[in-house]
């Protein structure tokens, strides 16, 4: 029930420039918006299967400052970091997120969270300084790709031993 | 080699693959050529709909079409552009992962909403 394909984060591209990530939840909008911004909850799923939360910072208030750590399941470390621009509680949040690997990018994401039926939908619409910017965050692999391959790059060294 | 892919790609064809909907119709082409019926049963999606995502698509080149007898056949030519798709499909598995964590705490933070809901009355 949980794994329905509606239950997909869909991600779409909207403009050269922006990146759209949208999913529905089972629960109401304060309890998304409280797993979504309580330090030790974030703690427990923002790493996905990728790696483990090692840090997990909130100021949340405009002009606050938020940096989650990960160390990856390939032993490196993942930081992001940003500031929050508006903080409207249960609604929306506009924070800045600079991914520490391509420090140069600075993306602004809004996330708006909205109820149906004791249903959620967060969107996350993050907006790039330019394409340029999208470029290397694809080139990099940002957290998909590059940390995928590395983790396939340790289990393939790892079955030569 | 990216370089060359990053050459071929025009804003307009990264938007076009960007489209759940569209990049749900190149995975189909991707496994050979074929009509639109077969794209509109695969997808239940009404025939409108498809033909109008396959002119998007031939409209900037990821998709190609030939006669073949009564039929017309559409084939995917978006080699150029597989880095992206590629990302795009990446980076969505990396937040269902988290989100489907992200349930695992609502589900505890119900529970603990209906308990203290039930310490109140």
């Amino acid at each position: 029930m949980a794994m329905t394909r509606s239950r997909m984060a869909v991600v779409t591209l909207p403009t050269d420039t922006q990146i759209l990530i949208t999913r529905d939840f089972e629960a109401p909008r304060n309890l998304v918006y409280k797993a979504y911004t309580t330090p030790e909850l974030i703690k427990r799923w923002w790493g996905g299967d990728r790696g483990e939360v090692t840090l997990a910072e909130v100021d949340l208030r405009v002009g606050g400052r938020w940096r989650y750590v990960m160390t990856a399941n390939g032993g490196f470390e993942v930081g992001f970091h940003g500031e929050y621009r508006e903080v409207v509680p249960n609604e929306r949040i506009v924070s800045t997120e600079i991914f520490e690997g391509a420090p140069e990018a600075e993306a602004v994401v809004e996330h708006t969270f909205t109820e149906k039926n004791g249903r959620t939908t967060l969107t996350m619409l993050m907006q790039l300084p330019s394409r340029a910017a999208r470029d290397t965050i694809i080139d990099s692999g940002m957290e998909g790709g590059l940390q995928e391959a590395l983790d396939h790059l340790e289990q393939v060294a790892l079955s030569l031993r | 080699m990216l370089d060359m892919a990053r050459a071929a790609t025009t804003a307009d064809a990264f938007n076009a693959v960007a489209e759940p909907r569209r990049r749900q119709i190149l995975d189909l082409l991707a496994g050979g050529e074929r009509p639109v019926n077969d794209l509109v049963a695969q997808l239940h999606l009404a025939q409108p709909l498809v033909s109008k995502h396959l002119r998007v698509l031939r409209e900037v080149g990821l998709v190609g079409v030939r006669d073949h007898g009564r039929q017309r056949l559409y084939r995917l030519e978006g080699r150029p552009l597989k880095p992206i798709h590629d990302w795009v499909k990446n980076y969505e598995r990396s937040w269902s992962q988290r989100f489907d964590r992200l349930d695992v705490v609502l589900e505890e933070l119900k529970e603990n909403k209906e308990e203290h809901d039930g310490d109140d009355t």
